[in-house]
């Protein structure tokens, strides 16, 4: 049996890794060397061996991989009867996951399983005397909490998703990996299906905005097509391209569509989207505004995002004043750049 | 003494508040500029029970007592005075006066539907020519073997054309002998008779998102039975409804106070000038705190009235005098909460020129405040005296109320 | 149907918390009943009106905590019961959720437990799912809606809501299940429901009423943050080209956490 002490749960959708586990396994590595251990990644599922060679360029000294057919589709009973007996066999000192809805319910069941403790959404690892310390958000991030297992082992400490950076894959590197086949009971669960969430995300929940004010239609370089005469709505086909550009971003990022009253009284977009004190006041973890001035009834719908950016050709314009970071230039070099920044970010 | 409302009076503001925020607030914009009245208002206030919310169980009610009426008033008003007109006239002015004045067999037929939100009920009192000097209205009520033959105008209805049943007050004494105070009777109209028309007055200053009109009766034939209270009663009658009136639009004037105080905190914690936020600056800082010096001692006044209700006291004196001082004082916080928000203010991207619009009304009707202020000196120089009535309102017994007797109270099975 | 809810009381989510003398603070803001769990509230009477039934409210908490409870049971939970003893204090999950399974073996046989999907509070989720594991009861956690339930044929069937978007999964009774939002806006309290609320008599439940002998804690938590206040300077990234800024920025939120 592989002797790391830690070990970190790769996370996967019917065979695809979730980019967090690459997270998880570049959080794991940070402690590593203070234990002075190497990395072994667990992988369990039907058909995975690939994962564990992805989970060892990313980093993983060496792979432990858990298979059957009925582990197709992710259960947690059966994941967690597999997790825990590889555990109890392997007597890690840490388990990390990512944290996912799938990982929420594995990591929960595995800590009942061994009595010990399990710690979600990690944003930040320490070892101190022998034990990982976590940090993790409380009370809608209004507070950080240190969480710490001090005797109980394995620590379960799951990281919060873009916590930590992903790190470059090797495909170079290789390891030992140790695949075996596995006979999980009967389950009380049948999964039937999947489909597509339905819809966008809703501006009062999204924990992502990306807003439009009346500069998405400053753009004299583009030219409308030549059936539209009208100025007036000339103005509102550029609009339209600004948005688009805006709609690109947010989709990339999860995230939902904002706008200024004076993008919406100008019609360049529908009033449900309207951020303000005369729309919806949303307090997302991230509110991008892009040609958006920054008046005060506007910012009563969103002064209290937490991180608030703001692109803006004008570098007077009130809304940095409000703003964590700004970009003063053309929002429509700025956010395509932006969102390919994104994408890359994201693995996307 | 205890200054403190109870846990189930506290669990039904909470209510009341989360269904004006998550329902009425983000659309009372749009239908005040439209100056129509949402149609889902109405059936839902009637879902919610909050049409009958101090009427006895047993006549379709919800149990509660005058205090929770008043509470219930200042949170509707705090999201929109509209709500708080219905409650007015529909509870306060007509069905508690079913309560005090009406035979079992009018409860039965008026109260219960109306306290189940199954029918609308409305107040005719002021007509055309006649606002502050009630005894002299010019409507008519000819007795007719055993009907009544009804004509005359009421205007500045509220709930004109919504009402199914509106409390009409007519002169009945048609001789030029009497007092005029003794010639009047009051009716229980179902505005569905032949004879009975209606419409909408537009272009009011405030509580434009409401209902307000006139009705007009032409030769409406009237059971007798319809008529509350005896012949020449309807003068006496139609003050004691407005003690309950004037309560509730005291209780709301008090939630008008608090929102402009709300509203106003927030902007001033987030407009700056001058190099720092104006919640700094002094004369701001006054505003404010005369703004909560007048919600705090509205709020005591309109508190103490429903207490005396409860104990079955008569309050017309203390309920004037809540209604006065609430009113006049939600004019002046709304005043002085545009003054806060500058420009903005003047917009009605912002809520507190609503306010002040809607606050204006209040000053006017149920009594004028200068009328109030004819009563409260009267009262105090001796001159004025309250006389027994016939018929009181009942004290609150919660044992009474709250069985179950014939009527099952609410439409919802929750 | 026998379905059981199970609630916490937690500060308002619009509360100012802080942390003073190493706890967490919230003033005089209010607590209320938390607001993930008052959807699982109002699918538990969703549940009850389409199959009968009895929905039975109940919370690891301090006395307090009766208020959480009294709300539920004016929306229209027949039963509360407020699980209270000296061992329950300093809870982590482990503690908390052999508490609710002791609760819930007590309540047996029972068709149902619903919980929220987090609380407000301590956010982790995890409560649901360890609770199941105690019961050896099927774990649906983020259930975004109640597809069926088949009382005479005993399973349940809902669609979850996934990272990767909706899992359909049937599921044998009895069941754990935890609902997100979509489940569905939870009722307000009916007036009724409030009278009869605040007579309630809500029975304590302490670890020996139940039979447990409650462990001890797994986590404990050596320090409390409060993050500082971001100041209002705007940090300006410039740079020669759009790509290079965009670059920047984008290196600068992951550093700071921020997506």
């Amino acid at each position: 049996m592989m002797a790391d002490r830690i070990f970190v749960y790769i996370d996967h959708h019917l065979g695809e890794a979730v980019v967090a586990s690459w997270e998880a396994l570049y959080a794991a590595s940070t402690i590593a060397a203070s234990m002075s251990s190497g990395v072994t990644a667990l992988v369990v599922g039907d058909g995975v061996r690939s994962l564990a060679e992805e989970a060892i360029a990313h980093g993983a000294s060496a792979a432990v991989v858990r298979e059957s057919p009925s582990l197709k589709d992710f259960r947690p009973e059966l994941y967690a009867d597999v997790v825990s007996g590889v555990l109890k066999e392997s007597r890690p000192e840490v388990l990390v996951l990512p944290t996912t809805g799938r990982t929420r319910e594995l990591g929960a069941m595995v800590a009942v399983d061994l009595d010990t403790g399990v710690t979600p959404d990690a944003i930040a690892l320490e070892v101190e005397e022998s034990a990982v310390v976590a940090t993790r958000p409380i009370y809608a991030g209004k507070l950080l909490t240190k969480e710490v297992s001090r005797t109980r082992r394995p620590q379960i400490v799951m990281v919060r998703s873009r916590a930590f950076p992903r790190p470059t894959p090797d495909t170079a590197r290789k390891g030992p990996v140790d695949v075996a086949a596995v006979t999980p009971g009967a389950s009380a669960t049948e999964v039937l299906g999947y489909r597509a969430s339905d819809g966008g995300v809703s501006l009062t929940d999204a924990s992502v905005i990306v807003s439009g004010g009346r500069g998405v239609s400053n753009n004299g370089r583009l030219t409308p097509p030549p059936e539209i005469t009208d100025e007036k709505q000339q103005e509102i086909w550029r609009a339209h391209q600004g948005f688009e550009l805006i709609r690109q971003m947010a989709s990339v990022l999860g995230a939902a569509v904002g706008a200024s009253r004076a993008a919406v009284d100008a019609g360049y977009i529908p009033y449900s989207n309207q951020v303000g004190q005369t729309g919806k006041v949303v307090a997302p973890d991230l509110y991008i505004a892009c040609g958006i001035s920054g008046a005060i009834q506007h910012l009563a719908g969103m002064r209290t995002s937490k991180t608030i950016v703001a692109i803006n050709k004008d570098p007077e314009a009130p809304i940095f004043k409000l703003a964590r970071f700004g970009i003063v230039g053309d929002l429509y070099e700025i956010v395509p750049a932006l969102t390919e920044a994104f994408r890359t970010q994201l693995g996307k | 003494m205890e200054f403190r409302i109870s846990d189930e009076q506290e669990m039904v503001v909470r209510m009341v508040r989360d269904f004006g925020q998550k329902e009425v607030l983000p659309i009372i914009r749009e239908w005040d500029r439209r100056q129509e009245m949402a149609p889902q208002i109405l059936p839902r206030m009637a879902e919610l029970g909050i049409l009958g919310i101090c009427v006895p169980e047993r006549y379709g009610g919800q149990g509660f007592d005058y205090l929770t009426l008043g509470l219930v008033c200042e949170e509707l008003e705090a999201v929109d005075s509209t709500l708080r007109v219905v409650m007015s006239v529909h509870m306060g002015l007509n069905s508690l006066a079913l309560l005090q004045w009406g035979t079992e067999t009018q409860r039965q037929a008026f109260l219960v539907p109306q306290a189940r939100g199954e029918k609308i009920a409305g107040f005719g009192l002021t007509e055309p020519g006649v606002g502050s000097d009630v005894a002299a209205m010019a409507s008519t009520a000819r007795r007719q073997g055993e009907d009544y033959l009804l004509n005359g105008e009421k205007m500045w209805i509220s709930l004109a054309t919504k009402a199914h049943h509106i409390l009409w007050f007519a002169r009945t004494d048609l001789g030029s002998a009497g007092d005029p105070h003794d010639g009047i009777s009051a009716f229980l109209l179902e505005t569905d008779r032949p004879g009975v028309t209606r419409g909408d007055i537009h272009g009011k200053l405030g509580v434009r998102a409401g209902s307000t009109g006139w009705v007009h009766c032409q030769d409406v034939r009237l059971p007798a039975a319809n008529r509350l209270g005896e012949e020449g009663e309807g003068f006496r009658i139609a003050m004691s409804c407005l003690d309950n009136g004037r309560y509730t639009v005291a209780a709301g004037a008090t939630g008008l106070i608090r929102a402009s105080l709300d509203a106003s905190l927030r902007y001033a914690n987030e407009r700056r000038a001058f190099g720092r936020s104006i919640s700094g600056f002094q004369l701001i800082q006054q505003k404010l705190a005369v703004m909560v010096q007048s919600y705090e001692a509205a709020r005591l006044l309109y508190l103490r009235a429903g207490w005396m209700k409860n104990a079955g006291l008569r309050n017309t004196r203390e309920t004037s005098l809540a209604k006065w001082y609430a009113t006049d004082a939600s004019f002046a916080a709304a005043s002085e909460a545009i003054q806060i928000h500058g420009a903005y203010g003047y917009s009605d991207e912002y809520d507190v020129e609503r306010y002040l619009r809607n606050s204006r009304g209040a000053m006017i009707y149920e009594g004028t405040s200068e009328i109030h202020q004819l009563m409260q000196a009267g009262y105090a120089l001796g001159t004025r005296k309250d006389a027994q009535l016939r018929c009181e309102l009942p004290a609150y017994d919660p044992t009474y109320w709250r069985a179950p007797g014939s009527a099952p109270a609410g439409r919802r099975t929750t | 149907m026998n379905i059981v809810v199970c609630v916490k009381q937690t500060p308002d989510t619009a509360a100012t918390v802080t942390v003073e003398n190493g706890k967490v603070t919230w003033g005089d803001a209010p607590l209320v009943l938390n607001p993930w769990d008052e959807f699982a509230v109002e699918q538990s009477l969703r549940i009850k009106e389409a199959h009968g039934g009895k929905v039975t409210v109940i919370s690891l908490g301090l006395e307090g905590a009766r208020e959480a409870l009294k709300q539920a049971l004016a929306m229209g939970c027949d039963e509360a019961i407020l699980l209270q003893d000296p061992s329950f204090a300093a809870a982590d999950t482990l503690v908390a959720s052999a508490a609710l399974a002791a609760a819930l073996r007590k309540l047996d046989p029972l068709d149902l437990a619903l919980f929220g999907r987090t609380s407000v509070d301590s956010d982790t989720g995890v409560t649901a799912a360890q609770v199941a594991r105690r019961l050896g009861w099927p774990s649906l956690t983020l259930v975004a809606a109640v597809v069926a339930v088949d009382p005479q044929g005993r399973t349940i069937e809902v669609e979850r809501m996934l990272e990767e978007g909706r899992q359909q999964v049937r599921a044998q009774l009895p069941a754990v299940v935890s609902v997100v939002k979509e489940i569905g806006e939870p009722r307000y309290p009916s007036f009724m429901g409030i009278r009869k609320a605040s007579k309630a008599e809500i029975p304590t439940w302490s670890a020996a009423d139940m039979g447990l002998q409650a462990p001890s804690p797994a986590v404990t938590w050596p320090a409390l943050i409060a993050p500082p206040r971001v100041n209002t300077h705007c940090e300006m990234i410039s740079a020669d080209s759009p790509g290079e800024a965009a670059a920047q920025l984008v290196q600068r939120l992951m550093e700071e956490k921020v997506l």
